[in-house]
């Protein structure tokens, strides 16, 4: 299974960044910021080019690869193994990971270096590198959570990052718990699969599995286990109903919202479904729910982000609904159009963010778009990239968007028109906001006050410490506009890839292994004539969306007022994002704190177990407190204490014997 | 001949005993207190002579012997250590002689 000019060098990628960590969070609070910078980037860059390298040296005949490293538990016949796996899939996982992670890594560099923090700020972006490798990059399911419980943890690390800040801590705090009821789902499927069949492997586990049809008996708990699964998968990428943290994840600083909760850390749930595809394949009923939350996910963020006003919440909920198109295409069977939009998605996504956090750099902090406007004349190099990460979003030709989106939605028309109704419906809404973004933030004059004093960083408080006014809107610095670039051209050109189903091909070892005879392309015939319609009408929907957000917010700026005002609940509604928080606080967490008040506090800890122990120890106070007075040093009264107890004895024996 | 019944010596005995544990108890003066003591150890020997002569067996005398010679041994030293604390602390009452109470 390993050639010999397989590289043995892979268990180094994930170790890079570890090595880069531990350096930075053990000694990097006495170096310099060169140091640190070098230290963190010289890391990360290796394990980019490690990976790289190792693509280079991929052969698809020769996959999957397997790196096993040591031993972890043995018991019985059951045996997890640290064992990294190379398969087409977690290749394509590994480079979005580096690149893109690296990208951000030298942009965090420009964004991040007035930060007081900026060692910890760095240490912790190479602690979730590590941790997302493993995650990619392993061969089993518990080394897979091993990474993924770490970049719940980076992730809760750089949520509160300025945790000074109580809406900061709060956010951290949110997602961390949030992300528990994921896991326990996902922890409860691994019990099921150990159960079942001894063993987390994926390839053993594809094997075993492989015999069962789907449908029939054996495919029951696999139905089971594929929901709790997506219990999981709900938590990490942040679907219906357990996407309430990812809004208020945008506390972070705007790297880390492009790094973890855009590009790389949410998608991990999409790649565990796809990994998992041959347990979803034989679970049909599980992958309907996949395929139902998804699209319901898609549409339902995507109508909130139209009436956000903070950027990054539109950014926040247009990554929910993008999430929602990558489940969507899990649950009608596209994995490779799932993975084909997860990739796009990083390259587009993560170019935004950046995007949106050099505009909150260039004018000091505001994330209000309502302040923004005219800033195409400040900073041309941001407004070009961000239009074209945009447009690649909307899905317009022939950027990268494009075509993994308009894959997602012919595979869904092929399975189910009402799945691919709906995501034209997104798509139409997320060209609409999109492009609301776009116009409320470079169109128009400048809203923002031409000049405050420079400490007026209200949300993203970066902190520039060298004291200049943000009188003027400025363009980044080249550090931070480098990584756009690449980005940018990374959005124009990435979806290439996917024509000619060139992706889907490359992938085709992974999800066609083991699928189940039964499954049959449907509609092949007559399919081309079908996919241009289908392609023509999404191109048409996200024109369409364009042109009403110039509508809306470009020629009649007057009007999104007096549509709000005439919608008056609804438009309510939807800035207050459904109420779904309070939705929660009202469902879950009252309750929760009310019952733990009442029933665990006062009730179980302080009335019962707190009692026990206080009533035990007053009673053993009182006891001797009267016994003491046996104990009062008079030599005599010991030994009348002593005769006494004679006596006692002797009573006892006669008495005893005479009966 | 007709020979005293054991329990009259053992009720002798037993009435010897307490009286010396409750002279222990109530006395004051060390003299009487180790006089006690040795009335205690009289009662017992009693009681053993007694039952070695219901049951004539030699063992309960031999014990006798032992208790007499430990008791004189004891005497010896005690009175010794009485008159070495009377001429230090000029009494014999020994609630006045606590120096080793705490």
């Amino acid at each position: 299974m390993t050639p010999p000019t397989l590289n043995p060098l892979l268990w180094l990628i994930p170790i890079f960044p570890l090595a880069g960590a531990a350096i930075n969070g053990f000694f990097g609070r006495q170096s310099s910021k060169k140091a640190i910078t070098t230290i963190a980037l010289t890391f990360c860059g290796a394990a980019f080019v490690l990976a790289a390298w190792i693509a280079l040296g991929f052969r698809s005949e020769a996959a999957p690869y397997s790196f096993p490293l040591a031993h972890w538990l043995r018991s019985g016949s059951f045996s997890v193994d640290f064992d990294f796996y190379l398969d087409q899939l977690s290749l394509v996982m590994m480079l979005v990971v580096t690149g893109v992670g690296f990208l951000i890594h030298i942009y965090s560099v420009g964004y991040m270096w007035d930060d007081d923090g900026y060692y910890r700020f760095m240490a912790y972006l190479n602690l979730f590198m590590f941790f997302m490798l493993t995650l990619v990059l392993a061969k089993n399911y518990l080394m897979m959570f091993i990474g993924w419980e770490g970049v719940g943890l980076a992730s809760y690390l750089l949520i509160g990052f300025w945790f000074t800040k109580d809406s900061a801590a709060s956010a951290g705090k949110k997602a961390f718990i949030v992300n528990r009821i994921g896991d326990f789902g996902f922890l409860i499927a691994l019990f099921l699969l150990i159960q079942r069949y001894g063993t987390l492997d994926f390839p053993t586990l594809l094997a075993k599995i492989q015999p069962i049809a789907p449908e029939t008996a054996g495919a029951g708990i696999l139905t089971a286990i594929g929901l709790l699964l997506m219990v999981g998968a709900c938590g990490k990428s942040a679907q219906i109903p357990l996407y309430v943290w990812l809004p208020d994840a945008m506390e972070g600083p705007t790297p880390v919202s492009a790094l973890i909760h855009a590009a790389t850390m949410v998608t991990a749930g999409v790649y565990m479904v796809a990994r998992s595809h041959m347990i979803f394949e034989r679970a049909p009923s599980a992958l309907t729910v996949v395929a139902i939350i998804g699209t319901l996910t898609a549409l339902f963020a995507a109508t909130i982000g139209i009436a956000q006003t903070d950027i990054k919440k539109v950014l926040a909920y247009s990554t929910v609904s993008q999430l929602g198109y990558m489940f969507m295409a899990c649950g009608v069977g596209a994995f490779s159009a799932g993975i084909f939009h997860l990739m796009t998605h990083a390259f587009f996504k993560g170019l935004l963010f950046l995007a949106a956090g050099s505009v909150i750099h260039g004018i000091g902090g505001e994330q209000d778009m309502r302040k923004m406007g005219g800033l195409r004349l400040y900073m041309p190099w941001t407004f070009s990239v961000m239009g074209i990460a945009t447009l690649a979003i909307a899905g317009i030709p022939p950027l990268a968007g494009f075509w993994s989106k308009d894959e997602i939605l012919a595979k869904a028309f092929e399975s189910n028109p009402a799945y691919w109704l709906i995501g034209v419906i997104t798509a139409f809404i997320t060209s609409f906001y999109m492009f609301r973004l776009m116009y409320m933030t470079f169109g128009g004059e400048y809203r923002g006050a031409p000049a405050h004093d420079p400490h007026g960083h209200k949300h993203d408080s970066h902190g520039h410490g060298n004291g200049h006014g943000h009188g003027e809107p400025h363009e980044s610095p080249w550090v931070m506009l480098g990584p756009l670039v690449v980005l940018a051209i990374l959005s124009l050109f990435g979806g290439f890839v996917g024509i000619g189903n060139h992706f889907e091909h490359f992938l085709d070892p992974v999800f066609k292994a083991g699928q189940p005879a039964l499954q049959e392309p449907v509609r092949e015939a007559g399919g081309k004539a079908l996919e241009y319609i289908l392609m023509a009408i999404s191109v048409s929907v996200a024109a369409l969306g364009w042109l009403l957000a110039h509508l809306l917010y470009s020629s009649r700026p007057q009007l999104p007022g007096r549509i709000a005002e005439r919608l008056g609940g609804l438009y309510k509604a939807v800035v207050n994002k459904y109420y779904v928080d309070e939705l929660y606080a009202v469902l879950f967490v009252k309750p929760l704190i009310d019952g733990s008040t009442t029933v665990l506090w006062h009730g179980i800890d302080q009335g019962a177990i707190d009692a026990t122990v206080n009533e035990a120890g007053d009673t053993a106070r009182h006891v001797s407190d009267n016994l003491r007075h046996m104990q009062s040093g008079n030599l005599r009264s010991y030994a009348g204490w002593v005769a006494a107890g004679g006596a006692i004895v002797i009573a006892y024996m006669i008495w005893m014997g005479i009966r | 001949m007709e020979t005293i019944p054991l329990s009259y010596y053992l009720v002798l005995s037993g009435i010897l005993f307490v009286c010396g544990v409750l002279g222990f108890l109530i006395k004051r003066n060390i003299i009487t207190i180790f006089m006690s003591i040795e009335l205690m150890l009289n009662g017992v020997n009693l009681s053993f002579v007694a039952f070695a002569a219901q049951w004539h067996s030699l063992s309960g005398q031999i014990f006798v012997f032992f208790v007499m010679v430990v008791a004189a041994a004891e005497a010896a030293v005690g009175l010794a250590i009485i008159i070495a604390v009377y001429r230090t602390r000029e009494t014999l009452n020994v609630d006045q002689v606590n120096l080793l109470k705490l």
